[in-house]
Order: C-alpha cells, then sequence, then structure tokens
C-alpha cells in the first residue's frame, strides 16, 4: 500500500483536494482561503488608509471608497477571520480529542466548498459592475436603494458562504459531543476545543438570523418583496435587529477560539497549568450566552426607548465580567511560571494589554448616554479594531507560529517572527490608537475624505504610517511562511513543552491521526504521560486493529459549485434584458439538487484500513521500527 | 467494527419477548399522547370559534402550543428516552435554541421602533 | 460495522438507528440542526408578528378577513395525523417490520400530500383575491413564513419517498435505519412548526 506516501501529479493532487474529506487537508485549505481573502481585504484598507492619509486627497473616488470600506469589513470578518480560525479548529480539535476525523467529513469538504465559492462569487463583483457600498452592515434603508448589482453580490455571496460556516459550525459541535476518545470527558477537554464548542454554538444559532435576514433582502430586491420598504408597510429596523442578532454573537464566534488559542500558548510558554481550568471554561460559557442577549447595543441611537437601551446597556456591561475572568486567569497562568519568550507568547504577551484596552473602550460604549456621542464616529472604528486586531488576529499570528509544526511539519523562524511581531504591534498601535482621538474630536466613520484645519491631519497621517507598517509585518509572516517550506522537519513535539493530545502525535501526522484511540488520564494527557516518563506519549485505549476511513467525494464540490452557479441566475433575475437568467438559476439548483440526490441515493460505507497496511503506512513515515 | 458500536448479539427468546412487548407498549403510549395532542387543537380551535374574550384565547392557545411542542418533542421524537444518545445535551441545545427564539419575540414586538 | 449484515429479528439491536457510531452522529447531529431551525423559523415568526396586518395605506387585507378556521382545521389535522403514522413507521423499524414501516411511511406521505394540496389551494385563493406576494409587507411576511414551512414539508415529502425507494428492495440494515429515523425526526419537526403556525398565524389571526 504504497500508494499513500507515493508522490503525485499536478492534476492528481488537485483532485486530491478537490475531494478530499480529510480534516487536515480541509484545515490547509482553509488556511490558504483565509490567507487569500485577509491580504485582499488588507490591501483595501491600505487603499482606504492612503486616500485618508491628507485632507481632500483623490486618490480614490467617494463611491470607490464606499465599495472598499464594505468589502473590507464584510472580507475580513465573514472571509478572512472565519476561515482563518476554522482553519485551527479543522486542525486541532479532532487531534485534541484523539479523534481519527471529525463527525461528518462530507459535510466538512461541503462546508469549505460552499465557503470558498460564496466568496469568490462576493469578490467577483468587483469585476462584474460595481461591489457592494453599503457597508458591511448594509442597513436596508441604505442597501434597498443601492444602484447596480452590488448589493445582490453581497447578499447571495454572503448566503452561500453562510451556508458553509453553519454546516461546519454544526460539525464541530457533533464531533466535540461525539467523537471524544474514551476519557476525554468535558471538563479535560483543551481550553481550544471549548471555545471552538461554544463558538460552533453561536454560529449555529446565530446565523439562521441572517440567513432570514438576507433571504428577506433578496426578497425585497430581487423578487419584488415588501419587508422593508416603508410605503408597502415594511419595516427597515427589521433588518437592523436581524442583522445585530447575528452580528454581536459573530463578534464573540470569532474572539472566542482566539481566547482558546491564546489559552494553550499561555500555559505552555509558562510551563504550568493553566489557572482556574474551570472558572475559564465558565466564563467562555456565560460569554456566549450573554452574546446573544446585546445585540441592540448596536442600535442605541435608533430610538429604541430609555427602558430598552438600559437593559442593553446593563447587559453588555456584564459581559466584561467573564472576561476579565478570562484576562486575571491568564495573568494568573504566567505568574511564577517558568516562562519562555518565544514568538507565539510574544504575540500572547501582546495581546492582553491590547484586548483590555478595547475592552475597556467597549464598556465605555456600552453606557448608552455616551453611546450617543461616539456613534458612527472614528473611536468606534477604533474600538472593533482593538478588538478584532488585537484579539484575533494577534491570536492568529500567534497560533500560527505555534501550531505551523502540526500544520506541515516546519517550525517558522523564531528571529524573523519576533521582528514581524514588532513591526506588526507597534504598526497596530500607532494606526489605531490615534483614531480613538479622531473619533473624540468628531471625525465620522466611513467618510472617504475631510476638509483640512479641523485638527485632524496629524493624527490620520500617523494612522496611514501606522497601517502600511502593518501591511509590512503582514508581508514578512508571509514571507516567513514560504521560507519554511525549505525547512526542516520539526519532529514531535518541537517545543518541548506541548500539554495536549495534539503534541503527542508522530510527526508528519497519518491520514488516520492516531493509530490507536489515546485513553485521557486528565487534564493536559500529554503532559501527564510525560512526567511519567512516557516515551510513547499517550496511553492507548485499544490495541492496533481496523481502521474504518471515510472515502473521498467529488459531490461537495458539486452541490457548491450548483450554488454559486444558480447564485447568477437569481442575480440577474430582475434585469429585464436578461430573460435567461432564470434557467441559469434553475440549472444551478438542478445540480445542486441532484448532487444531493446521488448522495443520498449512491452508498458511501467508507473503507477499513487493515493492521497490515497501517504498519507499513507507519514504517514508510517514520522508518524501520514504525512509531517510536 | 470500532469501539463505538453496539455489539450484535443474537437475543434470546425471553429478552425478544420483552422487548417486542416494551415497544408496543410504548407505542400505546404515543397513541395516547397523540389523542391528547388532537384533543388541545380540537379546544384550541373550538375556543376561537366560540368567540370568547382576545385575553382569554392568546395565553390559552399558546399554553396548548407550548403543550403540543413538548408532547412532540418528548413523545414523539424520543427525546424521553433515557437511551437516547447524549440525549441531555440534545435537550439542552433545544431549550436555549426556545431561549432565543423566545428572546426574538420579545423584541420584534416591543422594540421594532415605528 | 459492516454495514451489509443482514439482520433476523432477532439479532436486530434494540435502537438501530444508534447502533454505530454513524448512526450516532447523524442523531445528535440532526437534533442539533433542529436547533437550529427553531431559530431560523424564529426570525420568521418575529418578522411576521411585526408586519402583521401592515400594507401600505388603504389596505383592505387583515388576518381576521383573510383566514378560514375550516382550511387550517383541516390542514393540521392531516399534519398531526401524519406525525403519528411516522410514529409508527418508527416502531415497525424498531421491531424489523420492514413492510410495516414501508406502508406507515406511505400513509406519511399521503397525508403530507394532502396538507401540501390544501396549502397550494389556500395560496392560489389569496392570490385569486389579490392577496400577492408583493401585496404588501404583510403578504410578503406571510407568504415567506408559511411558504418557508410549505417548502420543508415538500423537502420532508421527497426526502422520505426518496428513502423508501432506494431501500425497497434491501429491506432494513444498520446504515439505513439512522437515515429513516432522521426523515421521521425532520417529519416531527415540520408538524411542531405547524403547531405554532396555525395558533400564531391563524387562531390569533382569525381573533384579530
Amino acid at each position: 500500500m504504497s500508494s499513500y506516501t507515493q508522490k503525485k501529479g499536478f492534476g492528481a493532487t488537485v483532485w486530491d483536494y478537490i475531494t478530499t474529506v480529510d480534516h487536515k487537508k480541509l484545515a490547509v485549505m482553509y488556511l490558504l482561503a483565509g490567507t487569500l481573502f485577509f491580504a485582499i481585504a488588507g490591501f483595501e484598507a491600505l487603499l482606504m488608509r492612503i486616500q485618508l492619509m491628507k485632507p481632500n486627497n483623490d486618490f480614490v473616488s467617494a463611491g470607490f471608497f464606499n465599495e472598499l470600506l464594505t468589502m473590507h469589513g464584510t472580507t475580513m470578518l465573514f472571509l478572512a477571520a472565519t476561515p482563518l480560525l476554522f482553519a485551527f479548529m479543522n486542525m486541532l480539535v479532532p487531534l485534541q480529542i484523539g479523534a481519527r476525523d471529525v463527525a461528518f467529513p462530507f459535510l466538512n469538504s461541503l462546508g469549505f466548498w460552499l465557503f470558498f465559492l460564496g466568496a469568490v462569487f462576493l469578490h467577483l463583483s468587483f469585476f462584474m459592475g460595481g461591489a457592494p457600498d453599503a457597508g458591511w452592515t448594509s442597513y436596508a434603508s441604505l442597501s434597498l436603494y443601492s444602484p447596480g448589482h452590488g448589493i445582490d453580490f453581497y447578499v447571495l455571496g454572503l448566503q452561500i458562504s453562510g451556508a458553509g460556516t453553519l454546516i461546519s459550525g454544526l460539525n464541530f459541535i457533533v464531533t466535540i459531543i461525539t467523537m471524544r476518545a474514551p476519557g476525554m470527558t468535558f471538563m479535560r477537554m483543551p481550553l481550544f476545543t471549548w471555545t471552538a464548542l461554544v463558538s460552533s454554538a453561536l454560529i449555529l444559532f446565530a446565523f439562521p438570523p441572517l440567513t432570514i435576514g438576507l433571504l428577506m433582502m433578496l426578497f425585497d430586491r430581487m423578487f419584488g418583496g415588501n419587508f422593508f420598504d416603508h410605503t408597502m408597510g415594511g419595516n427597515t429596523v427589521i433588518w437592523e435587529h436581524l442583522f445585530w442578532i447575528f452580528g454581536h454573537p459573530e463578534v464573540y464566534i470569532l474572539v472566542l477560539p482566539a481566547f482558546g488559542l491564546f489559552s494553550e500558548i499561555i500555559p505552555t510558554f509558562s510551563r504550568k497549568r493553566l489557572f482556574g481550568y474551570s472558572s475559564m471554561v465558565f466564563a467562555t460559557i456565560l460569554i456566549g450566552f450573554l452574546g446573544f442577549m446585546v445585540w441592540a447595543h448596536h442600535m442605541f441611537t435608533v430610538g429604541l426607548g430609555p427602558t430598552a437601551n438600559a437593559i442593553f446597556a446593563v447587559a453588555t456591561m456584564a459581559i466584561a465580567v467573564p472576561t476579565g475572568m478570562k484576562v486575571f486567569n491568564w495573568i494568573l497562568t504566567i505568574w511564577g511560571g517558568s516562562i519562555k519568550v518565544t514568538t507565539p507568547m510574544l504575540y500572547a504577551l501582546g495581546f492582553i494589554p491590547s484586548f483590555v484596552a478595547g475592552g475597556v473602550t467597549g464598556v465605555m460604549q456600552a453606557s448608552a448616554p455616551l453611546d450617543y456621542q461616539l456613534h458612527d464616529s472614528y473611536f468606534i472604528v477604533a474600538h472593533f479594531h482593538y478588538v478584532i486586531v488585537g484579539g484575533i488576529v494577534t491570536a492568529l499570528f500567534g497560533s500560527a507560529h505555534f501550531y505551523w509544526p502540526i500544520f506541515f511539519n516546519r517550525m517558522l523562524n523564531e528571529t524573523l517572527g519576533k521582528w514581524t511581531f514588532w513591526v506588526f504591534f507597534i504598526g497596530f498601535h500607532l494606526t489605531f490608537f490615534v483614531q480613538h482621538f479622531l473619533g473624540l474630536m468628531g471625525m465620522p466613520r466611513r467618510v472617504f475624505t475631510y476638509m483640512e484645519g479641523q485638527g485632524w491631519d496629524q493624527f490620520n497621517y500617523i494612522s496611514t504610517i501606522g497601517a502600511l507598517m502593518m501591511g509590512v509585518g503582514v508581508i514578512m509572516m508571509v514571507i516567513n511562511c514560504l521560507m519554511s517550506i525549505k525547512g526542516k522537519p520539526a519532529g514531535r513535539d518541537p517545543w518541548g513543552d506541548g500539554r495536549t493530545l495534539e503534541w503527542a502525535i508522530p510527526q508528519p501526522i497519518p491520514f488516520y491521526n492516531f493509530r490507536q484511540t489515546p485513553l485521557v488520564r486528565g487534564l493536559d494527557p500529554y503532559w501527564i504521560e510525560k512526567q511519567e516518563g512516557n516515551k510513547e506519549g499517550m496511553t492507548y485505549a485499544e490495541p492496533i486493529g481496523d481502521i474504518h476511513m471515510p472515502n473521498n467525494s467529488a459531490i461537495p464540490f458539486v452541490i457548491s459549485l450548483g450554488m454559486f452557479i444558480a447564485a447568477f441566475g437569481a442575480l440577474y433575475n430582475p434585469d429585464a434584458d436578461k430573460p435567461w437568467s432564470i434557467y441559469i438559476l434553475i440549472g444551478g439548483l438542478a445540480i445542486t439538487f441532484g448532487a444531493m440526490i446521488v448522495r443520498s441515493i449512491k452508498d458511501d460505507h467508507g473503507f477499513h484500513l487493515h493492521k497490515e497496511e497501517i504498519l507499513e503506512i507507519e514504517e514508510q513515515l517514520y522508518g524501520k521500527g514504525g512509531n517510536k | 467494527m470500532s469501539s463505538h458500536d453496539t455489539p450484535i448479539v443474537a437475543k434470546s427468546q425471553a429478552q425478544y419477548e420483552y422487548d417486542r412487548h416494551h415497544n408496543a407498549v410504548h407505542m400505546r403510549k404515543q397513541v395516547i399522547n397523540f389523542a391528547l395532542m388532537i384533543f388541545f387543537t380540537f379546544i384550541a380551535f373550538a375556543v376561537v370559534a366560540a368567540d370568547f374574550s382576545k385575553y382569554l384565547i392568546m395565553p390559552f392557545v399558546l399554553l396548548l402550543a407550548g403543550v403540543q411542542v413538548v408532547l412532540q418533542l418528548y413523545s414523539f421524537m424520543h427525546l424521553e428516552d433515557k437511551k437516547t444518545h447524549f440525549g441531555g445535551v440534545i435537550g439542552f441545545f433545544m431549550w436555549v435554541g426556545m431561549l432565543i427564539a423566545f428572546t426574538f419575540f420579545l423584541a420584534f414586538l416591543t422594540i421594532i421602533w415605528w | 460495522m459492516d454495514f451489509n449484515t443482514k439482520f433476523t429479528p432477532h439479532t436486530w439491536p434494540d435502537h438501530p438507528e444508534q447502533a454505530t457510531m454513524e448512526g450516532k452522529n447523524k442523531v445528535v447531529g440532526f437534533w442539533i440542526f433542529l436547533a437550529c431551525e427553531v431559530v431560523l423559523f424564529a426570525s420568521l415568526f418575529a418578522t411576521y408578528l411585526a408586519l402583521k396586518n401592515k400594507g401600505p395605506a388603504g389596505m383592505e387585507f387583515t388576518t381576521q378577513g383573510l383566514f378560514e378556521l375550516p382550511l387550517a382545521f383541516a390542514m393540521t389535522m392531516l399534519l398531526l395525523t401524519s406525525s403519528l403514522t411516522s410514529v409508527y413507521a418508527i416502531y415497525h423499524m424498531r421491531n424489523f417490520n420492514f413492510k410495516g414501516m414501508q406502508t406507515w411511511l406511505a400513509i406519511t406521505l399521503a397525508l403530507g400530500l394532502g396538507f401540501l394540496a390544501l396549502e397550494i389551494y389556500e395560496f392560489q385563493h389569496y392570490v385569486h383575491l389579490g392577496f400577492t406576494f408583493n401585496q404588501s409587507a404583510f403578504a410578503t411576511a406571510f407568504y415567506s413564513l408559511v411558504g418557508t414551512h410549505g417548502f420543508h414539508v415538500t423537502l420532508g415529502l421527497v426526502w422520505i419517498a426518496t428513502l423508501m425507494i432506494r431501500n425497497a428492495k434491501r429491506g432494513l440494515n444498520l446504515y439505513n435505519a439512522p437515515k429513516f429515523f432522521v426523515a421521521a425526526l425532520y417529519w416531527h419537526f415540520i408538524d411542531v412548526v405547524w403547531v405554532f403556525i396555525f395558533t400564531v398565524v391563524y387562531l390569533m389571526g382569525v381573533i384579530g
């Protein structure tokens, strides 16, 4: 069975990636796709910052600026941060809980392709008559009247990629509930797995309102519906509610896994058990729950009335409590530890004060009267970038360094990594710290230019310099990643202080992950085994036996492709001069449902990997003697 | 055969008969629950047709709907079955979903600004 | 697990839908999906409640004028009964009685089709009165809510029919038992949603 490790031709490799259901390959695909969209959205941000560098600038037109700010926000949240975190979830969750794959490998692949083709669809708008231009929130009162097809691209693209995200989220929930190895009780799960579970639960409950909101927008814009049209009895505030019912949990969907990643990095490099594990779990669940009860704090100025504003203000402030618990737990984990300041640890140390700064401005805005002053100003921009860049992007960069050996069996360069950190970190604070003051001085967000002599020039200039530094930092990071291709194999547990199961697996990880299902004897199972001098790194729950694995399938790609085609039909449906659009819509949906029926009719039992084959694969991977 | 699977064993005649009987008793309970649901539906339509006060009907039919939903979930959909794999977690997710659904109703009936 | 193992009523496990790893995952996963559907329908219901009876100035359509109890009652009875028949189907599935299961599923399908026919008639009737999808916010919200439910019914019918046809020749095994069970769960959930539709839309619509 040498076919498992044989070198393949280019076409065969591409086909392998299109049809794969292996969570590790999908993780790499999420990582690549996420990085692509992160780069695009980052480039859009740089164009905006260059436009705002000096007053009365005409680097980009006002209309194009609107498209840039819309696509920057939409892409960063839906198509960059989410897939990048999914990359880590896909890679790490099955390994951390001792599973051979996710619960539904087929759905995992479907989730990826829906996300990716939805994202591609959205970005085609740039070349097909203009991108969406009503902000990432796309408030109905504005977006209903946006000419051209930009908003239609937004609605359909997000509908498709949102469906993919929802499917992946559901898959993670079931994986974590049912696929845990023997002994891996809920209270022994690594914190990243916990945050992945809670954030997937948030996806499960937050994406349906978005789906419905987008569906309504779809009906209103393309099929003559009246949900948001006040002349027909509709109400535009419904969109705002549905959007923020989704939108606020979305923030926690992104930041909770980031918390989880830091909760893995900090104990590893403090060489200490995570302080207050159970309170961390409790705080995670509480943040998840409260995250659902605060959406109207984005709508204080809509005029919901003092009672509603007061309730949502208090609920919002309450979230600071579990978040504070987490911050103190991290600090107390570091306290008294045997600290090693590696690149991931550097990101963690930078994260804590930056995120706290973003959290504090959040509590300021939670106070409804003050929010009337801050609303729609650069103060808000500064706040959410402190939370998102200071919280999520530092987590992504830090854990890219940390988990690179798990992904690719290579290490990233530490020296370059530390330089990247400082360039990016200083650039980040330079960009956004001054924006607090711009906001307090009255500069509104989403303006494409401003007049001179209002005291904004200097700060805008500084902010742009910072943004360029962040751009340099990202390029350094990418160079570091590319350089690692030529690096030496990292081997098992390259940091030397791994605590959880993913570090216990020999590298390169075989496609079935665990030759034998591990037996988990406590929190941080690998650490326990190392303390007891177990060279194997794992205690096994079963003897070597046959392994059941799922088959590859091209159906997820076909289902997603059908949706992609159908989206063009729906997009051009309202145009009177394109009567063929309805056939494209029907044809696309026919492809999707046809593929689903094929999936339902064709049995897919997977295949069994026999003991002899396993031993042969291990010999090829690790040399004679197998896994030692 | 992975460790998560149930081993296939031939049942003894006594076990077989017991299981059959158990299933039949269970089915009888389901039919009773169905009769209850039909009865509730009938009452709900009847109070509306009888044109009682709006403020009596509204909470009353909502209560009946709630009871019907619980019957469906726990009886027809077998959530009350102790052998349901991770039944507790499933119930937790369903009830959290319903709680969130409730906040939607509350919000859309009170703070949709007109 | 060898999915093609042939069974007799004596070797058929007690909870066949959860006897394999795949079955367990499928059942848990489907329940989690239903929790997601609860929130999905809640968004539609909440929107309907917010837009109920709202339309352009001088709109003559109201819930009181539009809805008729007898039709809603007939639809309710059809769907509730189909819920019981699918319980019977699962009862026979657990007893390894394939014929019985197929028969009861066929009855479920017939009842579901009846429901769908009444719903189509109802929509047609309203459109005939001039209450079209584009007529008002109320109309859009009503058709979206009830239509989404109708779409679920259609999907359920196609799903159950596909399962029945696909497995007609080979009978029950541990590969398709979870599929039948999950399809029945879906059908019950459609019923749960309808309980709220007939209560919130029709009953509370008629009293105004």
